[in-house]
């Protein structure tokens, strides 16, 4: 570890956002995307401190916590575990790639775009480390206006349309979470998420709060039938920002469910886990066969994310060692292969200016190396042994077979259909006829720059995952222990929703209490009012 | 007894000095339109507002309390007003008034705002509650003789009237049941509905003239039409300080602790208020009467914290309404400096923001975030915590209808961006900028952010100044 005092975390989180308000002092396209990239390079190097990240251990490591607003007990509160931190080396990672991918195909606008592309990487950073609820919250919200810009300044021909929808269903989705939140803090007295985890509520009141915050979690991930803002944000959006939303956004819902729904709504989690599990199964098949039938590249691919998306969730709520530990990997590897795909069609929209496949047929002969490359991204989407969507898929698969055959197989045809879209892809771009290539130019030196790295990223997890495991490992173990401890709502539960009219608020008390894990958080000032709000009035 | 100290009310004799000056200009030919010096004279408001933050006592027979609440509340509205003037100093749509005309009577009605946040006495609340508003009768239909203005402004003081002679008649129900006007001693009586249904009833119709003034259905019909007539730079101070002094009556109201009855009721409106507020602004296409529908949601939520009541609640109710007059006000500098012309602005006039004036479309866009609640503005921030209280005091169902009219409001403020950011304009329009315009609307966001980020210091002060109201 560097030093034991350097906020790793807070430098991650905030170094873009500073990078974003110097560029509001830069002048020429070019100069602003040089900065863009060197900020995405130094946000790459911030990362180094995470190599001291332990592996023994199941604890929130970098921790960094401060009293923000003491009077309702909000924190500035973050850590990473073995969850959070493959996620956020995929989130930084991606900013120089992004930069790159946009080099010439973003055109106008050029300082906003790239102030966009630097206030996402802080928020979706945030999301990621963020331990307090509130905190977690606004680094939630505060990622859509930025995707919203990128959607709809710099988006297709029905951006406004898209931008909308997405911003629509992402906000309203998220809008019962905050009451959640609300309902947490009230009954649990605290913001903080570790805390959370360690209490036992009532099992309506679980219930009722996760569907509250898997409805939001639903809509990002996108699952059936919350799906359809996707296709669209995806197709409309600019290059980077589909390879955002793909590699990032989407893997926020996954990771609010290991983060939040498991660990402190444990029973209702398991008992919707049959509801989360069917809607995956119909979101990986239904999300193939609409990808079957696509004509436009970006869609295909915007529903074949849903597909994936939904082995992840599948992964997740068999509540199996190697299944959430395949969804993990299949989060970090899905970043991985659709950010590359959209990259990939992005670059081709630049030569033939069309997403549809008919306009790009038969490329083999004039874009070799671009062949090349949509071949082993594609066989890595599909999960070709010795890539790392291979690796992922099997660990689900094994999960997901430890839990029900009848499940195996479904994902096993999902597995398939999988196959069937992508060949559909391949065959026609690469050999279909009649061949359009003629003149274009095949990958440039730029283009080999942000590909390569992903592609060596598809190689390493695939032929040596065992490190990104390691990680994992020990959180997987804890979030599983403590379901199976939590999975059955004890006796002296706290107090469920339904309390009567007018109680005194426990949250209001609790914080006082001197064994409360947060008293010696606690402001002076709370004390003077507290038996005031909730003493009834006595005359 | 009478208890006059001086140094306690400093900025309300800074105020009274201010309006002796306006008078002697008004009356005085040569000099009626010199109105420059009100800039620094309105600035200097807000210093010693700030200064007097600490004072406390009571004054003139204990109708007149200096407490943590009535300070805080000083300094909103001598800094709501300073913006207010350094806004209407560029009013091109006074026509003959002459301009210390216009401003005596701005300057009136803040100054029985500040009267009002102080005052704990039935009769007095009553008279500084009228002085606020008889000035703001006059103010409103001052534009050019628009005949919009003057509907708004009669609609407005018919029913004003209205609202305030039933709260008269409110007191004199209070009076009937509890023998006494002071809040201080009301404190200490049973407002349950079993033993004191005529008071309670009184306690409400006293409340309804405030609830009038903050917009709150069913008393919104006036905010629309007030807003859309009244010009740009009126409608900006009669969209936030008024409510204000509302806002602060009613928080010292809700701290007699009246009882389910009253909060019910309470919780009823602020439903309807904040639904019906969000569902009508979607339709409008007149950014003033959007924001006017807005401002009738808005109150839905202020009302939120009244209803949870207790130091939490009350403190939530106050902070969220410095959270409005500020997002508001910043709103409305966007306004004002895109209508150099004073006209009614329209969504599309928006169009094309990001181009001709980038810094008021980043500004616009941050008020308009906030105004959604969404962090990290101060709005999300006031909006969490009143879902805390009232989730706490026991109101989920108010909550949820709350958190859901987020995504409804999302539309049509979602909409004001997307007009500045992703539309053009066929020609471009110019507006100009002005050091002034500039940094003000640039302070005004930064203070939108700064309530989101660091809402600590300034909600410990009201959490103990709400304490101490319901000792």
């Amino acid at each position: 570890m560097l030093q034991a005092d350097f906020p790793v975390l807070s430098a991650l989180i905030f170094f873009p956002l500073l990078a974003a308000i110097a560029l509001v002092f830069v002048r020429k396209d070019e100069t602003i995307r040089m900065v863009t990239l060197a900020a995405g390079v130094v946000e790459c190097l911030l990362l180094l401190p995470l190599l001291g990240f332990d592996l023994s251990t199941a604890d929130f490591q970098f921790v960094e916590r401060h009293v923000w607003i003491a009077a309702w007990n909000i924190q500035y509160y973050l850590g990473i575990d073995g969850i959070s931190v493959l996620m956020i080396v995929l989130t930084v990672l991606l900013l120089p790639l992004c930069v790159l991918c946009s080099w010439s195909y973003i055109g106008r606008r050029v300082k906003e775009f790239h102030i966009c592309l630097l206030l996402m990487t802080t928020a979706c950073v945030g999301v990621f480390c963020a331990l307090d609820f509130v905190l977690f919250y606004i680094f939630w919200e505060a990622m859509l206006v930025p995707m919203f810009l990128l959607i709809a300044v710099w988006g297709g021909a029905r951006r406004r349309y898209a931008s909308i929808k997405f911003f629509l269903y992402t906000l309203a989705g998220s809008t019962l979470l905050l009451v959640a939140i609300v309902a947490f803090f009230i009954a649990g007295g605290t913001f903080s998420i570790p805390d959370l985890m360690s209490q036992n509520f009532g099992l309506p009141f679980q219930q009722l709060t996760f569907l509250a915050m898997a409805l939001a979690f639903a809509v990002k991930v996108p699952m059936f039938p919350f799906h359809t803002w996707l296709p669209a944000a995806h197709v409309e959006a600019p290059t980077a920002g589909s390879v955002l939303l793909a590699s990032i956004l989407l893997k926020m819902g996954t990771y609010g469910f290991l983060r939040f729904c498991i660990p402190i709504t444990p029973a209702a989690s398991e008992f919707f886990a049959p509801l989360m599990i069917v809607l995956a199964v119909i979101s990986i098949i239904y999300g193939s066969f609409v990808a079957i039938g696509q004509q436009d590249m970006k869609k295909l691919i915007a529903y074949s994310s849903v597909a994936h998306m939904g082995f992840v969730t599948l992964g997740i709520f068999v509540f199996t060692f190697q299944g959430i530990e395949g969804a993990i990997m299949h989060m970090v590897n899905h970043g991985i292969i659709t950010g590359a795909m959209f990259m990939l069609v992005g670059l081709l929209y630049e030569r033939s200016h069309s997403r549809e496949i008919e306009d790009n047929l038969g490329l083999s002969r004039h874009l070799p190396i671009y062949m090349g490359f949509l071949l082993l991204f594609s066989l890595a989407a599909f999960g070709f042994p010795g890539t790392n969507g291979f690796f992922s898929k099997l660990l689900v698969l094994i999960g997901v077979f430890e839990a029900s055959y009848f499940l195996g197989v479904l994902f096993i045809i999902g597995l398939l259909l999988g196959l069937a879209y992508l060949m559909r892809l391949l065959l026609a771009v690469g050999w279909g006829t009649p061949s359009k290539g003629a003149g274009w130019q095949d990958i440039n030196a730029r283009e080999w720059a942000y590909l390569l790295p992903l592609l060596a990223f598809v190689f390493y997890l695939g032929l040596a995952p065992g490190r990104a495991l390691n990680i994992m490992g020990p959180s997987i173990e804890n979030l599983l222990h403590n379901f199976e401890q939590h999975r059955q709502v004890s006796d002296n539960a706290s107090e469920d929703i339904l309390r009567t009219w007018r109680q005194p608020p426990p949250a209001l008390i609790d914080p006082l209490a001197k064994d409360s894990p947060n008293a010696a958080l606690l402001p002076r000032t709370a004390t003077l009012v507290v038996d005031h709000a909730v003493t009834p009035r006595t005359n | 007894m009478l208890n006059f100290t001086p140094s306690l009310i400093i900025p309300e004799l800074y105020m009274a000095l201010l309006l002796v000056a306006l008078f002697v200009q008004t009356v005085t030919d040569s000099i009626k339109d010199r109105t420059d010096w009100l800039a620094y004279a309105a600035l200097g408001g807000v210093v010693v507002a700030a200064l007097s933050m600490s004072q406390s006592g009571m004054m003139f027979y204990d109708s007149y309390q200096i407490d943590g609440l009535s300070q805080f509340f000083k300094l909103v509205i001598a800094l709501g007003l300073a913006i207010c003037v350094l806004n209407a100093l560029r009013n091109t749509t006074l026509g003959k008034t002459p301009r210390a005309d216009y401003f005596f009577f701005m300057f009136m009605s803040a100054f029985g705002l500040m009267l009002l946040s102080s005052t704990v006495e039935l009769f007095t609340i009553y008279i500084s509650l009228e002085l606020a508003s008889y000035s703001l009768y006059i103010l409103l239909p001052l534009r050019n003789e628009n005949p919009r203005a003057v509907e708004g402004a009669i609609k407005y003081a018919l029913f004003g009237a209205v609202a305030t002679a039933i709260g008269l008649f409110g007191v004199s129900y209070i009076i009937a049941g509890q023998h006494t006007t002071y809040i201080h001693e009301l404190a200490t009586m049973n407002w349950s509905f079993a033993e004191q249904p005529m008071a309670l009833i009184g306690l409400g119709l006293f409340a309804l003239a405030f609830l009038y003034k903050l917009a709150l259905f069913p008393f919104h019909f006036w905010a629309p039409d007030v807003y859309q007539g009244a010009s740009n730079e009126t409608a900006a101070f009669a969209a936030t300080l008024p409510k204000v002094g509302a806002i602060v009556v009613l928080v010292r109201l809700m701290g007699l602790d009246p009882g389910v009855e009253v909060k019910i009721v309470l919780a009823v409106f602020a439903t309807l208020s904040m639904t019906l507020g969000n569902i009508l602004a979607l339709r409008q296409t007149d950014l003033k009467r959007l924001l006017a529908y807005s401002s009738v949601a808005h109150a839905g939520f202020v009302v939120m914290g009244l209803v949870a009541g207790g130091a939490y609640g009350l403190a939530a109710a106050s902070y969220y309404a410095l959270v409005y007059v500020v997002m508001n006000l910043t709103i409305f500098w966007v306004i004002t400096r895109l209508a150099d012309d004073g006209r009614d602005i329209q969504l599309h006039d928006l169009k094309g923001m990001h181009h001709s004036t980038p810094l008021l479309a980043f500004v616009l866009a941050v008020a308009a975030f906030g105004l959604v609640g969404l962090p990290p503005t101060g709005g999300f921030t006031g909006k969490l915590f009143l879902l805390n209280a009232a989730w706490g005091e026991g109101f989920y169902l108010l909550v949820i209808i709350a958190a859901i009219n987020t995504a409804i409001a999302i539309f049509y403020y979602l909409n004001m961006v997307r007009h500045a950011y992703t539309m053009d304009q066929a020609t471009p329009s110019v507006v100009p900028s002005t050091v002034i315009g500039a940094s003000v609307a640039l302070a005004l966001a930064l203070g939108v952010l700064y309530l989101g980020l660091m809402p600590q210091g300034l909600f410990d002060l009201l959490l103990q100044a709400s304490g101490a109201l319901l000792l």
